[in-house]
């Protein structure tokens, strides 16, 4: 899985970093988002993809294979 | 379907939608509605085109347009088109640059550090309700006062005051209660009391949102203009007051209509997160929905809305769409991706959902812990709505543990 993040569509709702604290973090700054592993561990999968699915700015992608 | 019906729809249950959704949704997708003023509007009920309208950056919920529909007939002084509303920066880079500077206060991580000051807060309320006796009001015992702590004191402004909050919240949030002079003057008063606060933390800052922004500096320091400052203050006191207060007794009381969900949540307690989402999907009060002027034409489905259109997304009907929602109608305490527009979606989506969010997830947590028998004093049928709001919410959550 390869995980990308647009951070123009970004408007930090911080839903990524509520579900995945290990992939994804928020600019100390202004709050958008910061990729912190573009590509996680299986194990995170799941919740990674639900990520991607309930972002409000569409801004997460996920590439699988 | 019938031409021209009333917006808001009224609905008989307070936690039940109206039967009208299911059918506009499937019938007339893009209907035209009559709003409490007498202008009419489009509303909107799909899934699919409420989250194309809302995530449209060109539109936004000024309706200041000279065809711009009025919501009500005191609107003008309201919510969506007053002069105050337009002070802040509803569109492109500005809009970006607000967003941004007031945004880095609602991150995830902030909201995970406020975590354990919640759950004191809920604690104490909780022991103050427990302490008058059965049956509390959970509304009033706990949803209310709950976000308007934790609100005020992001502000830094005085928790003592919060019945003026309250009070001028009420005026610019109700759309038929308040005569037209009335919400001006409480708009004045509110201006009033928060100008004066500024000054104050102008003189001694605070470790609080509204000191770090007069911190920054005006507009060519990289800030936002003391007016700008202000607004962003009442528009945060106002947003943090009625909206989770509301959705606190709404979720509780939909927990509690099946007492089953309850239980499994008692046995269950990492189902929370996704027990609140669904309780934000399934909320079929949540007021009024959000506007949005086209200041373009648009094709929404398949039908074309010319420019000049006041379209009325209604979220709460599009979170029970069937074509997005397996089982829209079923409340799944478990459901996940729950991709549902209870904050809307887009650059606008809610700036605070994250805080709400939270909150909502601590009040559950600290109640299922320390209440494990709570139950409906009531039967779910004798619940009622509060009429008039632009955020929808339930008069009394009575209670009894």
């Amino acid at each position: 899985m390869k995980v990308i993040v647009d951070e123009d569509r970004c408007c930090g709702a911080g839903q990524c970093v509520l579900l995945a604290p290990q992939v994804f973090d928020q600019r100390e700054e202004d709050g958008i988002v910061v990729l912190l592993n573009a590509e996680p561990d299986e194990g995170r999968h799941a919740v990674v993809r639900e990520a991607a699915a309930v972002c409000p700015g569409a801004a997460i992608e996920v590439q699988e294979g | 379907m019938k031409q021209d019906l009333s917006y808001p729809i009224p609905s008989d249950a307070a936690l039940e939608p109206p039967a009208e959704w299911a059918e506009l949704r499937g019938e007339c997708p893009v209907a035209r509605v009559k709003l409490p003023s007498g202008d009419q509007a489009t509303l909107l009920t799909r899934y699919e085109d409420v989250k194309q309208v809302l995530a449209d950056p060109r539109f936004t919920r000024l309706l200041t347009a000279p065809d711009a529909a009025r919501l009500s007939a005191t609107d003008d002084g309201g919510l969506f088109n007053s002069e105050m509303a337009q002070i802040l920066p509803d569109g492109g880079e500005e809009h970006l640059h607000w967003r941004r500077l007031v945004g880095k206060w609602f991150t995830a991580k902030r909201m995970a550090a406020l975590r354990p000051a919640m759950a004191e807060i809920a604690e104490r309320l909780i022991d103050d309700m427990v302490k008058r006796g059965a049956p509390g009001d959970l509304r009033a015992d706990l949803g209310f006062p709950l976000p308007v702590y934790v609100i005020c004191d992001m502000l830094g402004v005085p928790a003592e005051d919060r019945e003026r909050f309250s009070y001028w919240s009420d005026t610019l949030l109700n759309l038929t209660r308040y005569e037209k002079a009335e919400v001006e003057a409480a708009q004045h008063e509110f201006f009033q009391y928060m100008s004066a606060h500024l000054t104050a933390k102008r003189a001694e800052p605070g470790d609080d949102l509204l000191s770090e922004l007069l911190a920054a500096g005006g507009p060519e320091q990289g800030g936002l203009s003391e007016i700008q400052v202000l607004v962003t203050g009442m528009a945060l006191l106002v947003a943090g007051h009625e909206t989770t207060a509301n959705m606190i007794g709404k979720m509780v009381a939909m927990l509690l209509a099946d007492r089953t969900r309850w239980e499994r949540l008692l046995e269950d307690p990492s189902l929370i997160r996704t027990a609140v989402e669904e309780s934000l999907r399934m909320d079929a009060n949540s007021g009024f929905g959000l506007p949005r002027y086209l200041s373009e034409g648009i094709e929404v489905g398949a039908t074309a809305l010319p420019r000049g259109t006041t379209v009325v997304c209604s979220m709460a009907a599009a979170n029970r769409d069937e074509s997005v929602f397996d089982a829209a109608g079923e409340m799944d305490l478990a459901r996940k991706p729950n991709p549902h527009l209870a904050f809307g979606a887009g650059a606008h989506s809610c700036l605070g959902q994250a805080l709400a969010r939270t909150e909502l997830q601590v009040v559950l947590e600290v109640l299922l812990r320390r209440l494990p028998s709570l139950e409906l004093a009531v039967s779910p049928a004798e619940l009622e709505r509060v009429e008039g709001l632009a955020v929808g919410g339930l008069r009394t959550v009575p209670v009894r543990w």
